[in-house]
C-alpha cells in the first residue's frame, strides 16, 4: 500500500519505513513560527521545559502581527517581550514590524517554508504552508514550546481526503469561492483531525496567492493540514529566497484515501458564507442587497498582491458608498510596497478607503477597524464568528475580494458580475 | 475521580465563544480563569462550580490555536469536556494541561443538562448518576492517558526526558474509534 503526502512527510520526519493513518509517532520538526501572542505565550511551558534553547535543528520564524502597532500597553508589553526573547534566544529570522507583515504571508513569502517540512506555530492558519507542500499545522503554546526545545513532537497520522477540483472558474469567481464551497460541502467537522489533498487539473491553473488562499481557508473544515503539491510557479518562488529547495513530496499512486471528493469548479458561483459560521456558505443570489457598514479586504486569507488587483480593477474610478467603510489591509510590507508601485493603494484612497498597516488587526476584532452593535462586514478574512470582529450583535459575511470590492461600492453585498468593468 | 454536574452546549462551540480574542494577550492563570465561556454563556462562572462537566455537541473547540481556550476551563475547574467531538487543537491543548476531553458520536443526546455524570478516564466509561445509564466510550491512547496523568505535557517530557514517546511502529495499535482526536 503506498502513501499520502502526509504520511510520506510524517513517516520521514519520524524515520520510519511507513505509517498508517492512526499511528502516533514521534516525528522530527523543521520550523516553529512565532507572532506576538505565541511569543509571550510559550514563555511559562518553554521555562517549565527547562532545555533553556531552541534546538539546533529548528529554523524559528518570529512575526509580530496580531497587535501591531501596539493598540494597548499591554499589547506594547507583549511586543516588547517578543523582540527581547527573539534576541536572547539569537533568533535570526525576527520581522520587526514595519519590515513584516502577517506572519504566515512571511513564511510563504519569504521562503521559510519548503516541501516535505513539518512546520509548527501557535496559530490554527498555520495550514496556508501546505501551499508550498509542507505539513503546517497548528498548536497551542505548550506544544509549540516542546516543538522549540526539543525539536520533535508526538502526532497522530490522519486520514487523508483528496479533492480533485476539475473544470475552469468562471469569471469573477476565485480560489476564495472554490474554499467557502467546499466548506459548504464538508461542514465544520466532517474532515476534523484530518488531511486534505488538493489536486486535479483546475489545481494547475491556481497561483500561489491561490493555494494559499484554499490552504488558509481549509483550516475552518477543522482538517490538520491541507496539501498541495508545489508546481512551476511556487517552486520558482520558494528558490528566490532558498538555495536548495527539495523536490516536491507527491502521493504514491496506490496511496489509500479515506474519501476522494470530485468538485466541477466550472459550476461554482460567487460565495458568500453568512452570519456565523465559515460553513454557513450562501450563493451570492442568496444574499444580495443585505445592507452593509464595513467592507474588510485582508487577512492572512486573501490580502495577497492578486486580491488587492481584483478589488482595484472593479473600484477603479469608483466611490465606496456613502452608508459604508472599506478598509484595506495589504498582507505584508511587499505586499503593501508592491501595491504602491501597481497604482493599487492610489486607486483605494480615491474611492475614499482606509489603508491600515499589515497585521491581523482587523480580523481579529483587535484594532483598526471594529464592528459595533447592528452592524454588517463583509469580510475577505477567514472567521465570522459572533464577536470576532467587535460587536457580539454585530455580523459578519465572509466572501472574495471581488465581492467585498463590489459590496463596497454598492452599501449593501453585491454580485461583481453585476458591476461594469472599467 | 471526575464527578460532576453537567453544562450542556450544542455543536461548533468555537474558541472565540470559550475565550475570546479580547483576552488574548492574557496569560496569567487567574486572569484567563476570569473569561471562561465568557461570549457563549456570560453567567458560565457564577454558576459552574469546580469539577462540572460541559457536554457539547460536534466539534467543540473549534476556531483558532489559542491555548487559553483549554486553560480557561481547565483554571476554571471545570472536571471534564464530553462531546460528540473535538477540534483536534483544541483536544491537544486540552491533553496537555490536563484537562480531561472524551469524545463519543451520539454522547449530547444521552445526557441532560443538570445530570450528575461521573467519568471513567482509563476504561472510557461514563456514568450518569441521574439517569442511570452508562456508556462506553473508546479508551484514550494509551501516551495521552500518561500525559494526563503527569498533569500535562510539560511535566510528562520533563519525567521523560529522551522522548515524549517510544514510536509506535506496529500497525494501527496506538488509536481505535472516536475518542482518537490528536
Amino acid at each position: 500500500m503506498g502513501m499520502t503526502i502526509v504520511e510520506k512527510i510524517l513517516a520521514r520526519n519520524a524515520s520510519l519505513d511507513r505509517v498508517i493513518p492512526g499511528q502516533i509517532v514521534e516525528a522530527r520538526v523543521d520550523v516553529v513560527m512565532l507572532h506576538d501572542i505565541g511569543t509571550p505565550g510559550i514563555q511559562r511551558p518553554f521555562r517549565e521545559l527547562g532545555t533553556g534553547k531552541i534546538a539546533d535543528h529548528v529554523r524559528c520564524v518570529i512575526v509580530p502581527d496580531h497587535y501591531v502597532p501596539a493598540p494597548t500597553v499591554q499589547a506594547a508589553e507583549n511586543l516588547k517581550l517578543t523582540r527581547e526573547w527573539a534576541q536572547s534566544m539569537g533568533v535570526e529570522y525576527y520581522y520587526e514590524p514595519g519590515r513584516g507583515g502577517i506572519s504566515h504571508q512571511i513564511m510563504i513569502e519569504q521562503g521559510h517554508c519548503l516541501p516535505g517540512q513539518i512546520i509548527v506555530a501557535p496559530d490554527s492558519h498555520a495550514t496556508t504552508y501546505g501551499a508550498c507542500g509542507a505539513l503546517g499545522t497548528g498548536l497551542g503554546v505548550t506544544d509549540t514550546a516542546i516543538a522549540l526545545g526539543t525539536g520533535q513532537l508526538w502526532f497522530q497520522v490522519p486520514e487523508t481526503v483528496k479533492v480533485e477540483l476539475t473544470g475552469e472558474l468562471s469569471p469573477y469567481v476565485s480560489a476564495k469561492d472554490i474554499a467557502l464551497y467546499l466548506l459548504r460541502e464538508f461542514g465544520e467537522d466532517e474532515l476534523i483531525y484530518k488531511a486534505i489533498e488538493i489536486a486535479g487539473p483546475a489545481t494547475e491553473r491556481l497561483t500561489f496567492d491561490d493555494r494559499a488562499c484554499i490552504a488558509n481557508m481549509a483550516l475552518e473544515m477543522g482538517v490538520k493540514t491541507c496539501l498541495f503539491i508545489p508546481d512551476a510557479e511556487t517552486l520558482s518562488r520558494l528558490r528566490q529566497y532558498r538555495q536548495n529547495v527539495p523536490d516536491p513530496v507527491r502521493p504514491d499512486a496506490n496511496a489509500k484515501y479515506a474519501h476522494v471528493a470530485f468538485i466541477d469548479v466550472s459550476l461554482i458561483p460567487p460565495m458568500v458564507a453568512a452570519p456565523h459560521s465559515p460553513s454557513n456558505g450562501k450563493q451570492i443570489s442568496e444574499v444580495v442587497g443585505t445592507r452593509i457598514h464595513q467592507a474588510f479586504l485582508g487577512s492572512c486569507t486573501n490580502g495577497r498582491i492578486e486580491d488587492l488587483r481584483v478589488a482595484a480593477r472593479i473600484i477603479k474610478g469608483r466611490s465606496v458608498h456613502s452608508g459604508a467603510r472599506m478598509i484595506v489591509t495589504p498582507a505584508s510590507q511587499k505586499t503593501y510596497k508592491q501595491a504602491i508601485a501597481e497604482g493599487l493603494i492610489q486607486i483605494f484612497l480615491d474611492a475614499g478607503a482606509l489603508v491600515t498597516n499589515p497585521g491581523c488587526g482587523v480580523c481579529i476584532g483587535g484594532h483598526l477597524g471594529l464592528i459595533a452593535k447592528d452592524e454588517v462586514c463583509i469580510s475577505s478574512s477567514n472567521r465570522n464568528f459572533i464577536g470576532r470582529m467587535g460587536s457580539r450583535q454585530g455580523q459578519i459575511y465572509l466572501a472574495s475580494p471581488a465581492v467585498v470590492a463590489a459590496s463596497a461600492l454598492a452599501g449593501e453585498i453585491a454580485d461583481p458580475r453585476s458591476i461594469e468593468e472599467n | 475521580m471526575i464527578r460532576g454536574r453537567v453544562w450542556k452546549y450544542g455543536k461548533n462551540v468555537d474558541t472565540d465563544a470559550i475565550y475570546p480574542a479580547r483576552y488574548l494577550v492574557y496569560f496569567e492563570p487567574a486572569e484567563v480563569a476570569k473569561h471562561a465561556m465568557e461570549d457563549i454563556d456570560p453567567d458560565f462562572l457564577s454558576k459552574a462550580k469546580p469539577g462540572d462537566i460541559l457536554v457539547a455537541e460536534t466539534n467543540f473547540g473549534t476556531g483558532s490555536a489559542r491555548e487559553q481556550a483549554a486553560m480557561t476551563l481547565k483554571f476554571a475547574g471545570i472536571g471534564a469536556v464530553l462531546a460528540d467531538s473535538f477540534n483536534r487543537c483544541f483536544y491537544r491543548n486540552a491533553i496537555n494541561n490536563a484537562l480531561p476531553v472524551l469524545s463519543m458520536r451520539g454522547i449530547s443526546q444521552q445526557i441532560d443538562e443538570g445530570d450528575d455524570v461521573e467519568i471513567d478516564l482509563e476504561h472510557g466509561r461514563i456514568i450518569d448518576h441521574t439517569s442511570g445509564k452508562e456508556f462506553q466510550a473508546a479508551p484514550m491512547p494509551e501516551l495521552l492517558q500518561k500525559i494526563l496523568a503527569a498533569n500535562g505535557a510539560i511535566a510528562y517530557y520533563r519525567a521523560h526526558p529522551a522522548k515524549i514517546a517510544e514510536p509506535v511502529k506496529s500497525a494501527g495499535a496506538a488509536c481505535v474509534g472516536e475518542s482518537c482526536r490528536e
